[in-house]
């Protein structure tokens, strides 16, 4: 039974990697960029989410509704005054140093109005959960919800991007800008709706991680962010469903590494798997692997 | 002087940037007009220098990203801590016990780094940079998980704890203490030894990006295949790059662990922070140019102690001047406007090189 629930809760922890790792996965598939920053904007929903519950008072589903505008709207600004004017530079690393320019600097605004203190978090999810088996398994509300919120934002972004307008337009900007621009797509807002999904992902994501894990802190986002980003690489970087079973494997191999292999050694673990699979897979399980030509 | 190569004239200058700021900060400290705070912070600046430069050297020559840096300055830091400690009482002259550190100290990360290189350097791009970051992730965490101690039976070794080590209680001493790391390394690091090894790691790399290797590395960095099909052996010279920078970046290390008397290995120290801040230093003095890294590592390590009297604000501030001066450096839109406004810096500095 023991294995039955670490397994369940490695799916839990791997579904919150999956949707922060699709918000990673789709500004890399569109802008070509690693936005280092997605980890952080995820602490910030953490913390509009608990304000509203907290010191406004309001329920559950509208403080998730109001961190979600709010990471939205960070997500586009962010976009447009520290990523778009280096879009063409000279180098990819310019953007990716402004990124972790970012990203100190929404966890040092995070400290200022915050404070450096672990915040203790109040569920999101009201509900206990369900006991099976005779009380020998019991899976609590948040595990639920976080999986079949997983599942349905995976299903909703499959969809959104095969079938809507605005998805082709974005498949389009991801295979070629120019060409894109040339068929009439706003590439600048193409890719600001990207910006603007991923960071309400994030945002979703910080609650149910928070939910999960009830200890909050201006870096509370910096390992997960680098966690989905390993989920994102383990997937295939750029693929939707390889961001999916990558965050899932991950958060299960953390998990039962934790549980059955040592405590300490969970991280070193999850990172050994991935360069496992990378050296079989050079581009991930999902990836598609472009052969160079001369 | 004017029969001098260009190369040559341009990397005596660096040396000479080097040495003037030397003595210049040694003449500060003698006349006593540098704080303290300030003067403790000379060993790290050097060892943050040789960091930037062993740095550039992978992402700016042999042109990979490589986010796990910090991973060999922290094998060359518990290796030469640890070789210190152990040799204390047989090795009592402090600086050739702290040569032989240092030699172990770099040794080991080269070491390291050909091991960590061969796997790593047939990925590419950003599937390189990830696993850079995950293996010097791992460095981290399992030198967070090691016991060595020393009794008169010898070394102890364990993956567990302290207790399993099954050492002698009378004689035993515990070297390596998990999470605690090392402590009671002997403070051997100092300014001028710190100067010196940048002095060499300037000479090194220099040295090398003007030679036939050098050469070949910058010719896989601007297009693999061509230098591939004249017969240039890709492997060995990434590799040849990768190792000589893993090295440089022990002796950071070594630096590093023989200015402080404990050692433990955090985020902030040996982890993923610390290799992000090296980048930084590469990327913001310019991708490739040495001197420019050298000078983006002394700035951005003096910018938070020069806004401490800023307390709350100095990391934000930090993060703010960071962000702007990228854009300023980067932005397309940036440089045009600087070529239209600022053109006349420039033709002055024509005029005077003609």
């Amino acid at each position: 039974m023991s294995f039955i629930s670490y397994l369940i809760s490695g799916l839990s922890l791997g579904s919150v990697y999956a949707i922060i790792a699709l918000g990673y996965t789709m500004v890399y598939g569109i802008a070509k960029m690693l936005n280092f920053a997605h980890g952080d904007v995820i602490m910030i929903g953490a913390y509009v989410a608990l304000m509203s519950m907290t010191q406004a008072g309001l329920s559950p589903v509208i403080g998730v509704l109001i961190s979600v505008v709010v990471c939205t709207v960070l997500g586009v600004v962010i976009e447009r005054v520290a990523y778009k004017p280096l879009r063409n530079a000279g180098s990819p690393l310019a953007v990716l140093i402004t990124a972790i320019g970012v990203s100190y600097l929404l966890q040092n605004v995070a400290l200022l109005i915050f404070g450096a203190n672990a915040q203790s978090f109040p569920s999101a999810v009201k509900w206990s959960g369900i006991t099976l088996a005779g009380g020998k398994l019991v899976i609590s509300g948040v595990t639920i919800v976080t999986i079949v919120a997983c599942v349905v934002i995976m299903a909703g972004l499959m969809l959104f991007i095969q079938k809507s307008k605005a998805g082709q337009a974005m498949r389009a900007v991801s295979e070629d800008k120019g060409a894109a621009q040339l068929m009439g797509i706003n590439v600048n807002g193409t890719i600001a709706l990207t910006f603007a999904i991923g960071s309400a992902l994030a945002a979703i994501a910080g609650v149910l991680l928070c939910s999960a894990y009830p200890s909050l802190t201006p870096y509370t986002g910096a390992m997960p962010g680098i966690k989905a980003f390993v989920a994102a690489v383990f997937g295939g970087i750029g693929s939707i469903p390889g961001a999916f079973i990558g965050g899932i494997l991950l958060g299960v191999i953390e998990i039962l590494g934790r549980a059955y292999i040592s405590s300490q050694m969970a991280d070193a673990i999850v990172f050994a798997v991935l360069i496992i699979v990378l050296l079989v897979k050079p581009a991930g399980l999902l990836g598609k692997n472009i052969q160079e030509k001369v | 002087m004017k029969n001098m190569k260009k190369t040559t004239k341009n990397n005596l200058i660096t040396y000479g940037i080097v040495i003037v700021a030397f003595v210049v900060v040694q003449l500060l400290i003698m006349t006593g007009n540098i704080s303290s705070l300030l003067e403790g912070l000379m060993v790290p600046l050097c060892m943050y220098v040789i960091l930037a430069v062993s740095l550039n050297l992978v992402v700016g020559i042999l042109g990979e990203l490589s986010l796990g840096h910090a991973g060999f300055m922290c094998v060359g830091a518990f290796s030469s801590a640890f070789f210190s400690l152990y040799t204390e009482d047989i090795i009592t002259v402090a600086p050739l016990r702290f040569f032989l550190a240092l030699l172990i100290g770099i040794i080991t990360a080269a070491i390291f780094g050909i091991l960590i290189g061969i796997p790593v350097l047939r990925l590419k791009g950003d599937y390189l940079a990830i696993v850079t970051l995950a293996f010097g992730e791992i460095i981290k965490n399992l030198v967070n998980v090691l016991y060595i101690g020393k009794d008169e039976n010898g070394l102890h070794f364990s993956m567990k704890d302290a207790m399993s080590m099954n050492m002698d209680a009378a004689t035993g001493k515990i070297l390596i203490n998990g999470p605690q790391g090392i402590t009671g390394t002997p403070n051997d690091s100092t300014f001028s030894i710190g100067i010196v090894l940048v002095l060499i790691t300037l000479f090194i790399v220099l040295n090398l990006i003007n030679s036939r290797d050098g050469r070949a590395i910058m010719a896989i960095r601007d297009n693999r295949i061509a230098a591939e099909s004249v017969g240039i052996n890709i492997t060995k010279y990434k590799l040849m790059a990768f190792s000589i920078s893993a090295g440089m970046a022990g002796a950071a290390g070594v630096l590093y662990a023989h200015n402080l008397s404990s050692l433990t290995a955090t985020t902030n120290n040996f982890g993923y922070n610390m290799s992000i801040s090296i980048l930084v230093f590469v990327v913001l003095g310019g991708i490739g140019s040495i001197r420019g890294s050298m000078i983006a590592a002394v700035i951005l390590t003096l910018l938070p102690e020069l806004l401490r009297g800023l307390s709350d604000y100095r990391m934000l501030i930090y993060a703010i001047v960071l962000i702007i001066m990228m854009l300023f450096n980067w932005s397309p839109k940036s440089i045009e406007w600087r070529e239209k406004h600022l053109a006349f810096l420039k033709r002055n500095k024509e005029a005077k090189e003609s």
